[in-house]
């Protein structure tokens, strides 16, 4: 019956969510007494495909059809409901990021099949099938029963560690029959950030709010990041006034993110900024306001002025770097 | 040219989160009911621009969800729209919610439905995509701008690390976040024409839940603040490695 997962990549190349993704439904295979199948569309190296054996898949998938390179949720949705045929899958489980949140919905319509979007448990098979999801934008968790035969899971990125085995995957070609009615959006242009890392896979986050006073404070921010690999991130207010672009701000209406460390700098704290935040392992919280009320939410607190506390955190942290 | 737009309606932003009946009901008491920020700010309002600008012929608002609904349906038309639907049911099951829209939606016609990127209250993001799969239109999701044209929409979407811009034909189904469009509060001459817009209700079909939400659970509170100075934070570094184990 297998499990299918969806692996995705950039030009042939798996990132550490991927593996995290095939690890996570190997580990459900497992549960089930069954193995899992990973799905590549597009065109990927051999010897990569079969590394994802290192991560639990025993079998891959390969449609090798250049257009998949592009996504085009009908032909992605299309594919993976073929595999799921294939092998007679009774679960799929898909990234929660911008592609499997395209493509999830349209396998699950297509299959009639129960979606928990956003897993961040292994499902609980002990009565039903109850995945745990993050809900009301992180300020609380729902325990969610699929009760149809098939099931979807979209796993939010970096809920598990991930851990090589050993292991190869064998490589299937798969034919899904597409027609043209599969590729009719057609791509006009394409601008990739290109060297940084993306925010909602950032394991390390710098973020700023109003307290850092206007956009030419920023410099700091950026230091610090720089220093510790981290993305940076605003709140609200910031993005609202064009200090930062839309893609950094974090909150119920922006991104929901869950880094291992999130430095929040000049942010009083807000339940709305809390919400997308609050599934980080570690809070840091800079604000020169002591009832701020981030602190209550944080691990970790400065009070202090950010112009003068971030930079010495970045030196601290240089200095701590210097002597590991 | 007519366009639908799915709205939902959730609890303010600002709401303490509360369960009752042994966590397994979210506690409505108190809450007070908005319409799903993304659905209202994003594709709401674009739509709403889109006929303004004579690109499109209507706009049409359908919801999922019991009489409590009509406060939150009324406010949307007080911003704009022709007229609302509203299909008697309330489900917490995405498919639900999407395959009453679909039953009702493939009798019309639409050439664009809009929804948000996902409702901010179970944080989904399904409905959208179902319903392209089951009325057999394209999806764009993320959507940052939207232009309609020549039987066509123009749409920036998020892509993995970054953005693209796309052209699909007609009908398409896509869902909406920040950069859209600019959000609108409703005057009083919207409020009043609210008043007088046709509200239809719908009843339901008959379509059973693919999945349930057996029980809830609030996140474990943090234990405490640890409180550093300017003059410590070599210590404060030190704690990030060897305490939270994260640098």
């Amino acid at each position: 019956m297998s499990i299918i997962v969806l692996a995705e990549h950039t030009q042939g190349a798996f990132k550490k969510k991927t593996l995290e993704l095939v690890q996570y439904a190997a580990g459900i295979a497992q549960d089930m007494g069954t193995t899992a199948t990973a799905v590549v569309l597009g065109e990927a190296g051999a010897e990569e495909m079969q590394g994802l054996g290192s991560y639990g898949a025993v079998k891959v998938l390969q449609v090798p059809d250049a257009r998949l390179d592009n996504l085009s949720a009908r032909a992605y949705g299309k594919a993976i409901a073929a595999a799921a045929e294939k092998e007679g899958a009774k679960v799929i489980v898909l990234p929660h990021d911008v592609t499997g949140k395209a493509v999830a919905p349209r396998v699950a319509a297509r299959l009639k099949a129960g979606i928990v979007a956003g897993a961040v448990s292994k499902p609980d098979l002990s009565n039903g099938f109850v995945v745990k999801k993050s809900v009301f934008a992180g300020k609380a968790f729902a325990y969610v029963n699929i009760t149809s035969d098939i099931k979807v899971i979209t796993l939010m990125p970096n809920t598990f560690p991930v851990s090589k085995v050993e292991g190869s995957a064998t490589v299937e070609k798969l034919e899904p029959g597409f027609d043209d009615k599969d590729f009719a959006i057609r791509v006009k242009e394409v601008n990739k950030v290109t060297g940084e890392v993306p925010l909602s896979e950032a394991e390390l986050v710098v973020s700023g709010g109003r307290g850092l006073k206007g956009p030419e404070n920023w410099g700091i921010l950026e230091d610090l990041a720089h220093e510790l690999g981290a993305a940076l991130a605003c709140s609200r207010p910031v993005a609202d006034s064009h200090w930062r672009p839309h893609h950094e701000h974090v909150g119920q209406t922006g991104g929901t993110i869950r880094p291992n460390l999130y430095i929040a700098v000049g942010i009083s704290g807000a339940i709305q900024h809390l919400a997308g935040v609050n599934g980080s392992k570690t809070i840091v919280v800079i604000n020169k306001d002591p009832e701020a009320p981030f602190f209550k939410a944080a691990d970790y607190g400065v009070v202090g002025d950010a112009m003068e506390i971030v930079p010495k955190l970045t030196e601290a942290v240089k200095k701590y770097k210097a002597s590991h | 040219m007519k366009i639908l737009v799915c709205i939902a309606q959730v609890p303010d932003t600002t709401t303490k989160i509360a369960f009752s009946d042994n966590n397994t009901h979210f506690n409505t008491q108190g809450v007070t009911m908005i319409i799903n920020p993304y659905d209202e700010w994003y594709a709401l309002v674009r739509a709403l621009e889109l006929k303004e600008s004579g690109a499109a012929s209507a706009v049409h608002l359908v919801t999922v969800g019991k009489s409590d609904a009509e406060p939150v349906i009324r406010k949307a038309l007080a911003l704009g729209g022709d007229e609302a639907i509203r299909i008697d049911t309330d489900s917490q099951d995405p498919y639900v919610v999407a395959a009453q829209i679909a039953e009702y939606a493939k009798g019309e016609n639409y050439d664009l439905v809009l929804c948000g990127k996902e409702s901010i209250d179970y944080n989904n993001g399904i409905v959208g995509g179902m319903l392209a799969e089951l009325l057999d239109m394209n999806y764009i999701g993320f959507a940052t701008k939207l232009d309609l044209g020549d039987g066509a929409v123009t749409v920036s979407r998020e892509i993995e690390g970054g953005e693209e811009v796309d052209t699909c034909s007609l009908p398409v189904v896509v869902s909406c976040q920040k950069g859209m469009s600019e959000a609108r509060i409703p005057n009083m001459r919207g409020i009043m024409a609210a008043r007088t817009k046709p509200l239809k209700v719908v009843a339901p079909a008959d379509i059973a839940p693919l999945s349930g939400i057996v029980s809830y659970e609030l996140p474990p509170a943090k234990t405490g603040v640890k409180m550093f100075t300017g003059d410590n934070l070599d210590e404060l570094v030190a704690a990030l490695h060897s305490e939270a184990k994260v640098i």
